[in-house]
């Protein structure tokens, strides 16, 4: 158990290195330069010069990952001169764009992603799951029937569709809710719930879907399983049968798929954020990428991926708690 | 209900099972009546296909109600359970009748532990019984089918266990209960050949201990052989033969049991000879053929001015006590043609 956390983590660990390098490369593949797009158009070849001198951007590729890197890990110290600035680690350095240092970006809109996705998470898990167990259970009945056809409408939805006919009905046309915003959790747990739940109904109801259909077939796969014949053959009661027996070894797939979903949502739900514009970590890091703001590209590409791995041996993990013959290692 | 001693446990008339599907009505089972008492063991024998293991679910009231249709009589210690209210079969399945399965990996669950499994077979017929009494029970069974250290057994898991001693698990399981009535699917064909024949002692000593009434399905003569008193051949949902194991295995009387003991290997008999596999395959359920259901199949089917093409054959008696065959040929072909063309072939006694 500790060895398989640990070969894990080190295993995480290279992956994000990997990310990070290949991140920093593309970047620099990219035909256009970030001091141009900073300084704007009526800017001379100098005064681009300036600029990439002061973001380090003449410095050589490895000299500049060297100090990402560094920063990290040891902080650095950014500019010289008069402009020079102190960075402690875990230093991910400055928006080209504002200046603002990059773990602050991150601590305002990582909580806004997050709070997306945990509500819109409780609410698919709990409509969706429910669903696909209950249609199985009541297959080719009306209530099957209505129940896969509303998950197939939900799966063939758009979050940007969907999400704009939310907003259009009640916010634009009945003015019953006021537009999306985020206040933190901390701060009024109410008024927080109230401005995400727009964002938590979109990405719910469409995910639900996926996972009622998800949820349905495995369910149906289970009940086809000896054992619960077993469970049957001894006597149990339907109930028991259905949730001791059938829903324990259904559950067991849709832990991991919901694990992975959760560790890319929380990646940045850009389109959702966008729609509703929420300033979370999706719009921050598309934003990014327009401005070629590499700093907080690359914290947010690590970002993503730290959540995707990170996930991924929560899963494991879970994997063998839930089920007993699975051995780590 | 009471059920005088010697009247049979199980007593089965003229079941019918049938499952209306959009290609039509699966007539699974047509007509099969048998009893079987207690300390008795019945061996079904037939195809897959041939309504054998239908016929067991019926008995353990397994079929959905609102797929299947169920006819005819299930007697289980004097309750009738075809029409029966779902509840209360379910609560006489597990304690008076209950169920061995053929791959004992995939019938146990494999998230809980062989122990709390038992248990909860005890538990749910026991609701008095604490958890720490049916437990102890658990172990106890566990001992009972023979596996070494039960008290640490019972705390693993199925995949912990080899295949017999997941099937001695299985075993346990179905009798924690004391149940009249044991019906074992096919209970070792997913085993090796050693451990077989361990299973099939197993049932024996435990039906001579537990005074139970078995109904062993199967397709491998060799464990009819072993354990059955009596026999049912069904072929396509029919009971074509039944008799006394001696009856059946010694003086075969239905081609399509002919064949089937032609495709035994025998240990004791000629090397030379060549195992003979019944030709052809089982009918669809949907659409039998007209007349004999095996006349596609069977090799003597013109021989009785082609009846067997237009009628179906009736269970009559052989003339000897018990045995019963539904063939047109008459007693006289059917000893002449065993002594010409099957008996010299070294069929599996």
């Amino acid at each position: 158990m500790l060895r398989f956390v640990i070969r894990r983590l080190l295993l995480a660990v290279t992956t994000l290195f990997a990310i990070s390098i290949i991140t920093f490369v593309l970047f620099f593949a990219v035909p256009s330069s970030p001091a141009t797009v900073m300084c704007g158009k009526n800017c001379n070849p100098t005064q681009i010069a300036q600029v990439e001198h002061r973001l380090g951007l003449d410095q050589p590729l490895i000299d500049q990952y060297g100090t990402f890197v560094k920063g990290i890990f040891a902080g650095r110290t950014i500019g010289e001169g008069d402009f020079a600035r102190e960075c402690p680690a875990p230093c991910l350095g400055y928006s080209f764009r504002t200046d603002e240092p990059v773990l602050d970006i991150i601590k305002r809109t990582l909580p806004v992603t997050v709070s997306i996705v945990i509500g819109s998470a409780i609410l698919w898990l709990l409509i969706g799951v429910s669903l696909g167990m209950a249609s199985a259970l009541k297959k080719g009945t009306i209530f099957d029937r209505l129940a896969i056809g509303t998950s197939l409408v939900g799966a063939s939805l758009q979050v940007y569709f969907f999400g704009l006919v939310l907003l259009l009905i009640f916010v634009y046309s009945t003015g019953w809710l006021t537009a999306p915003s985020y206040t933190p959790f901390t701060q009024n747990p109410g008024q927080w719930a109230y401005g995400l739940i727009l964002p938590w109904i979109t990405l719910g109801f469409l995910n639900s879907a996926l996972y009622a259909r998800l949820s349905r077939a495995q369910m149906l796969e289970t009940l086809s399983e000896d054992f619960v014949r077993t469970a049957r053959a001894k006597g149990l009661p339907k109930t028991k049968v259905y949730t001791r027996h059938a829903l324990r070894a259904a559950i067991t797939p849709i832990v991991t798929i919901a694990g992975l979903d959760i560790g890319a949502a929380l990646g940045g739900t850009v389109i959702t954020e966008t729609i509703f514009g929420l300033q979370g970590l999706g719009k921050a890091s598309v934003q990014a990428v327009e401005d070629l703001n590499l700093p907080i590209v690359l914290a947010t590409v690590l970002l993503a991926a730290t959540f995707i791995v990170a996930m991924n041996i929560i899963v494991d993990l879970l994997y063998a708690v839930i089920d007993p013959r699975v051995r780590l290692g | 209900m009471s059920v005088s001693p010697d009247d049979p446990y199980l007593q089965v008339r003229d079941l019918q099972v049938q499952f209306p599907t959009e290609d039509g009505l699966v007539r699974a089972v047509d007509g099969v009546s048998f009893s079987v008492r207690r300390g008795q063991t019945l061996g079904i024998v037939g195809e897959s296909g041939s309504g054998k293991s239908v016929t067991s679910m019926a008995v353990m009231g397994l079929h959905n109600a609102a797929r299947t249709k169920l006819a005819g009589e299930i007697s289980i210690g004097g309750t009738n359970i075809v029409g029966m209210h779902d509840e209360k079969i379910r609560e006489m399945r597990g304690q008076d009748m209950a169920m061995i399965f053929q791959d004992p990996l995939s019938a146990l669950h494999p998230y809980y532990k062989v122990g709390v499994q038992i248990a909860e077979a005890y538990r749910v017929h026991h609701p008095s019984a604490s958890k720490a009494e049916a437990a102890k029970r658990a172990v106890d069974m566990l001992d009972r089918v023979g596996i070494p250290q039960p008290q640490r057994r019972a705390k693993q898991y199925p995949h912990e266990f080899s295949g017999g001693m997941r099937q001695r698990a299985m075993i346990a399981m179905s009798l924690v209960n004391d149940p009249a009535l044991l019906i074992a699917d096919e209970p070792t064909t997913a085993l090796d050949v050693t451990v077989q024949a361990q299973i099939l002692d197993l049932l024996e000593d435990l039906q001579r201990e537990f005074n139970s009434a078995i109904i062993m399905i199967t397709h491998d003569l060799g464990v009819v052989a072993q354990i059955a008193d009596d026999v049912l051949v069904m072929y396509a949902g029919r009971a074509i033969e039944t008799g006394s194991v001696e009856q059946v295995m010694r003086s075969p009387q239905h081609p399509y049991t002919w064949g089937l003991l032609a495709s035994v290997p025998s240990l004791h008999g000629d090397a030379e000879i060549d195992l003979v596999p019944i030709k052809g395959n089982p009918p669809s359920l949907i659409n039998l053929p007209s007349g004999c259901a095996f006349n596609p199949r069977c090799r003597y089917a013109g021989q009785n001015g082609n009846r067997s093409f237009t009628e179906a054959p009736e269970l009559r008696s052989t003339g000897q006590d018990g045995h019963h065959v539904a063939c047109h040929l008459s007693a006289a072909d059917r000893l002449r043609i065993y002594q010409e063309d099957i008996a010299h072939a070294g069929v599996a006694q």
